[in-house]
Order: C-alpha cells, then structure tokens, then sequence
C-alpha cells in the first residue's frame, strides 16, 4: 500500500443519525440522505456504517475485511485462527451494479477471542492489537470495521451506488451514518474510504487535520498505529483513547479534541476555568486543529462535531427519538420533511445524540461506560 | 614590547569634509580608537584597536566614520585561512587560551536554513490571524498522562491536579544571561519586558541583584556549579530554578566572568570579592552522576525543579535521564548558543545544532513514553521567527533566545563582552558605559521583538490551517527539508521538499 498518501485531503459530505430508543430502520433511508449530496462527492469514495445490525451475533466481533488477493485473505486467517475463534464466516452479500467496478474480495468473520489472546485482560485491548497487526503487517487486507453488532460497507464510488452495492436495503440499524468522498490527492482505494473504525467507533469526517502530524505522535505513544493513509483514523483513536481507555466523559472528550479557546476559558468561573485549562495543558498534543466536520459513530449514539471556527459545515435536526446530523439542511429533510427543531451547531459544540434504553451491555467495561454517559444526559 | 603581527580587524575612515572635530566618537570608543590632537586639532584613528562595534559611526552627527573590515588579505590558502594565521598570532603574543564571546561564528550548515515551512491551499482554508482566534499560550512542566473525573452529585470534577506550570504567552523566553555578564540596566530591560509580554527571563549563574526581586513570577533562577549567589532567599523569589549543567557555547566546561567586570555590586550579588575572576568549576562538585542530580533536583524542588543541559552527542538519553530524575522542564542549549566568554576552541568545535538536538530528544522522550513528563526549552542560535516556527514543528515546546535579545537592545555582535568594554552598555559593568543604555528604551525594544516575532509566528501558524501552537508543537508533517542526506532527514523526521504528506 506504498503508493497511497498518508494523509487524505478531502472535501465531503456527510451524514448520521440515531434513533435514541433503539428502534432499526432499514439502510435505504441513508442512501436516500446521501444522495442529495451527490455533488459533495466526486465517486471516489462512499460508505456507512450501521449498528444494531447483526442481534443475532451481538456477542461476536464482527470483523469486515478487505482483501486486495486470495493471499492476503489466507494470511489473515491463518492470524485469527491464532488468535481468536471464528463463530462463522461468509463473503459480505453484494450486488452488482454498473457503477462500481474492482471490488476486492470482500468477507465478513464473527469471532470470539480465545482467552489467551487477552493478555492483561482487557478483551478491546486485544481487538485493537489484532486490527493494528492486520492493518500494518498483513499486505494487501484491511480491516474496514471489527466491532460488536456493528459494521462499516465502503468502497470507491458514489455513496448512493456503494450503498446499493452493499444492499443496505436489506439491513436494519439504529444508528446509521454515511460518507460521500471528494479526495483531491488520494488514488482509488477501497480501504481509504470513510467511515473509519475502531473496536464500534467510526467516523465519518469532511475536511483536512492540520494537527495529523502531531496528534498521530500522540497516538503513537498509547499504541495506537496510524496505517489508513489519511488523517481521518486519528479521530476514531483519539476517541477510543479518550472514552475507552482514560475513561472521560464524552462531552469532556469532544472539548479535547475541540478546546475552548483560552479567552473564553479566562471567562469561566473558577472551577470549570481550572478543569479546561488542566485538560488544554494535558491534553495539548489532541486537539485537532484544521477545518473538519465529523459524525463519530458508536454503539451508545452519535456525536457531531465541527472544528473551533466551523470551518465545515454541519447542521442537526431532532425529530422525536431521533437526532440527525449532515453536512447539509437537504439531506436531513430528504428523509424527515419536518422536524420538531433544526438548529446550527456552534462552533466546536458537540451534538450528542445517546440511546436511552441500556440494551447494549455485553460487557463491563461497556457498562461503566453506560455510566459516564448517562452522567452526561443527566446534566 | 615587540611589534605585533597581528593586523587591524578593522578600519576606521573618516571623512575629512564631514568631521567637525565635535570628539564625541573619542568620548564613546571605550578601546580608544579616537585619540583627539590638541596640536592639530583633528582626531586621528587608533585602529588597531577597533573591534567594529560601530558605536562611534552610529553616533556621530555628521556621518562622517565608516568603520570597514580591513580589505588586505593574506595569501589565499584553504587551510592556513586569515582567522587562522591571526589566531597563531595572537597566542604567540600572549601564551594564553584563545577567548571570545557570542555564539559560534563558523560556517557550518544551519538546518533552520534547510527547512521549509507547509501552508494550506484550497482544500485547507487558512486562518487570518487578523481576524480569528490564534493562541500562542504555552504550559512548561511535567504533565500527568491523563486527567480523572469523579462524579459529584450533579456533574463531574476533576480530580487530577497540575503540578506547578510556568505560563508563557508567546513560546519566546530569554535565556541565562548573568548579572556581571551583562549589565544592571541589560539584567532590568530583560525583568520588565519579560513581565510586559507575559514569558521569564533568566537570571544566568550570577545570582539576584535585590532590585529585581518584584520581578520574580517573572524569572528563572539558575542554579550553576559556581553557586554564585544562590542563597534561599534567592531560590524562593523566582518562579523557577534551573540547574544549569552546560551551556552550548561551552559544553564541558564552567562559566567564565572576567574579574574586569566584578564591580562591587556584582561582587556582593555573587558573593565574591571585587576584581576576582568568577571562573566556575566545569561540573558540579555534587554532581558527579545522574543519582546526585536527582538529590540536587529535589532539594530544590521546594519551588519547582528545573534543568539545563548542552547539546552534546549523545544529548537525547541524557534529557530521558534528567526528566527521570525529577525535572519538569529540560532546556537543551545548542552549538550555536551564546556566551559572556568562553575559550574559542571549545565554542566553535564542541557541541551539535540545536535542530538535530531537539529532534533526537523529541524522538527519544516520546519511544520512552516520558514526553509528556516534562517539557523541553530548546537555546542556541535562534535568528528570527522562522527558526522558532522550526524549532517548535520539530518537537521544542518553547525556545530561549539571548544573542537575539541583546541585539534587539543595540549589541552589534563585536564578540567582544569578555573584555568589559562594551560600547553599548550591554556587557559592561563600568558605570561610564553601563548608563547609555536606558532600560525603558531597552524594554520596548525587547517588547517590540517578542511583540513582532509573535505576530509572524501566528502569521506562519494561520498559513498552515492551524490556530493554536500546540498543533504546531512535534507536528513534523509541516516541515520538509531542501538539500540534505537521507540521514539528516531521518534525523529530524521530516520529509523531503516535493513529497506529498
């Protein structure tokens, strides 16, 4: 994968919404979304993620791979037979279209870690390992997703084609986002396209990080390897490191990667003053600088986030449980004509949209999670 | 005494049209190159003992001096150059050690001048600093790896407290200049304009004088192997104590201050004798390795640890050492770092450039998972706002700047501040030259420098898309290099010119 740029300049279009009670809907209303903003794209890149679509497996790492050969497909399964027990495996289903050409072989693997991959016993740790292992050392696969009821189709081509390819029509989440790619110095590569994804992060990003440089450093020092080629995958690690691992409230994460300017943390009163002037001067090396607009997808929601000057656009609507988020007013009201509010998020303001209902909580590690975020909604 | 070989440096020409005999240049050259004769009531010129600081033709009223170097050459030789057989000279006549002053002068390759900057286009609007926020503010200090909350009734509250962090407002602070090295007026210039634009100075090894204590949230105390004038009282007005370890105009060895310059003032703030020379020892007799350091560290610790090393060889492993050992910030001065005197040989050969130095360190600090465990100050040689932008993409989380500072308050760069005659009142402690240096005049323009340099900072910052220095700070993405090896390359992890990200 030498011949790909490690950072994508791209302008794009995005979109994401969550239906906070947990009620699916099928992966058309996405693609409708999406294909208002056609023009946001230029084909070189689409693709979704969906939770909530696999309840049948919820207990499985559902792992989403491409592979460039048969080879590196033998390769990799000959490094999960090592490492974890594969429940079931199958090519994902796709149907062919006139508008996407050169897909690689494209499998999906239900897999439960066998215990003596957990070293130290944290079981996302050892996701993480694997997925970082795969992308660095195995040529030619890549891992597009590798969390729980979850999954990320993408590829090269417009999103609405890349949808029809991956027949979301016949898959049915809660939580969906969508990506139209414009890159301006990227070649065609399946893996380049969004959403991005680690353990049930995705993100789904338009714009440039200006930061990359650093704040793949950063990443770097907890173990993180930034392999994707673009500047995206450091927001789905940064959040993975921040939510996951140093276990901070989600807004507080958002605040990290989004600071408040100094002025205005001179502005707060003395306690908030010191808690954001403690996390700028620790913190420092994850903010992420640049014009960008992203929708990070999760197990428990979604949240929208714009960089500190709204350099990128991005526009959220709420229509009873359910909180949209696009790049566009077009592409929300294409598929929710009238919603109870739509607002402009300020600047560096993040929309969080969480689902009410505790129905994904397979693990501990997710519970305690569940708590941070309902501290949030109860603030 | 035998005739000298050794020529005039320098020539002094003064147009006979123009002068009008006022003898104010006799009355400026503290080495007397104009010597007034009554006889003929004209000035004649001394100029074997010039060294081109230029104060009698800044100063005189009609422009009637033009000070040159002096144009006759010796023969052409690569190896035996002019500075060479002169240096021969010079200690044929004297028998001692070759000294000077400033930073090294030779012609080695700058790789501030290898280095260009990335700015965005199209894709990456960017910012006008005009007009949008761009922040500078800079923490120096040991930083936790992350921050805990704890759940307080209705919301959150932090529970991971700071350790003490010196707040800069610009990433520009001024390096270890000593009381005795520089003058009292120099040492109040740099306290004020420090305190106006919200960053330190640094008091050097030559302790406090008791008039600059209102200005110690403001200052470094550095604590060097003479001990010249640290005392608690001394260690507790600063907001910062640097243990200084070497100086990159000097690595290896100690501080020199000429007993010239031992006025009785300075003879009380360093607790010496007036007229002895303060030479201090070339280590610390308390620090003869890294577990002395690390007892030296915490005894002072009771107002903030903090250290400064050399760039030498092996500069990276040391700074991991020191930041293990206790230290919340590292200052690593490179070869091309200043100095008040230091024997010729050891600055001009000792030592590597400050950019090689601070890109191992970064490097090394961030393998050893300790960057975050202190924050590094990177001297030596800092020319303009560039070389700063430079030194902070490579990984330095603020620089010092000294030689630059001094020129800002008029220094011409004569190199000659070991011999106490400085011109300019900058490093002189005789009081005839000490006064024509105004420190309010002085501190406006160091304020003006930090003010201008900060500006074009912002300027390069907004350029790249980015509006706050801490993702310039390692960010090495925005950096490619012009005319090196791939070596030097991988040294400073950066790309070559012409690669895409």
């Amino acid at each position: 994968m030498g011949q790909f740029y490690e950072k994508d300049i791209s302008g794009c279009g995005i979109v994401g919404f969550v239906n906070e009670n947990g009620k699916v809907v099928p992966g058309d209303r996405i693609i409708t979304a999406m294909t208002t903003m056609h023009e946001r794209g230029n084909g070189l890149g689409g693709g979704f993620a969906a939770y909530g679509i696999y309840p049948e497996r919820a207990d499985c790492y559902a792992f989403h791979m491409l592979y460039d050969h048969p080879e590196s497909k033998t390769k990799t399964e000959a490094y999960f037979e090592t490492k974890c027990i594969i429940e079931m495996d199958e090519p994902i289903p796709t149907r062919q279209n006139a508008f996407v050409s050169n897909p690689p072989i494209l499998w999906r693997y239900f897999l439960k870690l066998k215990p003596e991959s957990i070293q130290g016993g944290d079981e996302e740790d050892a996701i993480v390992r694997i997925v970082m292992e795969i992308n660095a050392r195995i040529e030619g696969a890549f891992v597009a997703s590798g969390g729980k009821n979850m999954g990320v189709f993408k590829g090269v081509g417009f999103p609405e084609d890349i949808g029809e390819y991956y027949r979301l029509d016949e898959y049915e989440a809660y939580t969906w986002t969508g990506h139209g790619r414009f890159p301006t110095n990227s070649q065609g590569w399946w893996g380049g396209a969004h959403p991005f994804s680690l353990l049930d992060w995705t993100v789904v990003h338009n714009g440039e990080i200006s930061s990359y440089g650093i704040n793949k450093r950063y990443l770097e020092h907890f173990g993180y390897q930034c392999t994707c080629y673009t500047d995206t995958e450091v927001l789905a690690y940064l959040f993975d490191l921040l939510i996951r691992k140093h276990q901070l409230p989600i807004e507080i994460a958002a605040k990290i990667v989004c600071a408040h300017f100094w002025d205005e943390i001179e502005r707060m009163d003395e306690q908030q003053r010191e808690i954001y002037r403690t996390l700028r001067a620790v913190y420092a090396s994850a903010l992420v600088n640049g014009p960008f607009a992203v929708v990070i997808g999760h197990t428990h929601g979604i949240v929208g986030l714009s960089d500190r000057m709204k350099l990128r656009p991005l526009i959220a609507a709420r229509d009873g449980e359910t909180l949209y988020i696009a790049s566009e007013d077009s592409a929300i009201r294409e598929i929710c004509p009238q919603p109870e509010k739509v607002w402009m998020p300020r600047a560096g303001e993040p929309v969080i949209g969480l689902l009410k209902s505790p129905q994904q909580q397979e693990t501990a590690a997710s519970l305690q999670r569940m708590a941070l975020f309902q501290l949030q909604n109860s603030k | 005494m035998s005739l000298s070989l050794y020529p005039s440096e320098f020539r002094i020409e003064r147009d006979p049209e123009r002068c009008i005999v006022c003898q104010v240049c006799v009355r400026q050259c503290a080495n007397d190159c104009h010597v007034y004769d009554e006889d003929d009531d004209c000035i004649v010129s001394n100029e074997r003992n010039c060294v081109g600081c230029h104060r009698c033709a800044t100063l005189c009223p009609t422009n009637a001096i033009t000070i040159t170097q002096n144009p006759s050459d010796f023969k052409t030789n690569a190896n035996w150059t002019a500075r060479v057989i002169k240096d021969i000279y010079k200690q044929a006549e004297s028998g001692g050690v070759l000294l000077t002053g400033m930073g090294c002068d030779r012609q080695l390759p700058s790789y501030f001048d290898r280095m260009l900057l990335n700015a965005s286009q199209v894709t990456n609007p960017s910012i006008d600093p005009l007009r949008e926020p761009m922040e500078l503010r800079t923490h120096l200090g040991s930083k936790p790896e992350r921050v805990d909350f704890k759940r307080t009734g209705e919301g959150f509250d932090l529970t991971t407290e700071l350790s003490p962090q010196l707040v800069i407002d610009t990433p520009i602070l001024f390096s270890a200049m000593s009381y005795g090295s520089i003058s009292y007026n120099a040492c109040l210039a740099l306290a004020t304009a420090a305190q106006t634009v919200g960053t330190f100075y640094n008091t050097g090894e030559g302790g406090l004088h008791k008039d600059f204590y209102p200005y110690g949230e403001n200052t470094i105390a550095q604590v060097a192997s003479g001990r010249f004038g640290v005392h608690a009282e001394y260690l507790d007005v600063a907001a910062a104590i640097e243990i200084k370890i070497g100086q990159g105009a000097k690595p290896g060895i100690g501080g020199h201050l000429p007993g010239e310059k031992v006025s009785e003032e300075i003879s009380q703030t360093r607790m010496i004798p007036v007229g002895t020379d303060a030479i201090s020892p070339a280590p610390h007799h308390d620090i003869y390795s890294i577990e002395d350091l690390r007892q030296l560290i915490f005894a002072l610790k009771e107002a903030t640890g903090y250290r400064k090393i050399a760039a030498v060889h092996n500069v990276a492993p040391i700074a991991s050492g020191i930041i293990r050992a206790g230290a919340d910030i590292v200052a690593i001065d490179g070869l091309r770092g200043g100095t008040g005197a230091a024997p010729t040989m050891i600055r001009d050969h000792v030592g590597i450039p400050i950019e090689l130095a601070i890109a191992a360190v970064d490097r090394r600090l961030r393998e050893e998972g300790i960057r975050h465990r202190a924050s590094i100050i990177a001297g030596g040689g800092f020319r303009n706002s560039a070389d700063i932008v430079k030194a902070i993409a490579l990984g330095a989380d603020a620089v010092y700047i000294a030689t630059a500072a001094l020129v800002a308050m008029g220094c011409h760069l004569c190199q000659k501040c070991y011999t106490g005659k400085c011109n300019w009142g900058i490093a002189t402690q005789d009081p005839y030259l000490t006064k024509r240096l105004n420190p309010n005049i002085a501190q406006r323009r160091l304020v003006n420098l930090l003010h201008g340099w900060s500006l074009e900072i912002k300027e390069m910052l907004g350029g790249m898309g980015i509006n706050a220095i801490e993702s310039l700070r390692g960010n090495r993405e925005h950096l490619r290099g012009v005319g090196m090896t791939q070596n030097e390359l991988d040294i400073l992890g950066i790309k070559s010119a012409g690669e895409a990200w």
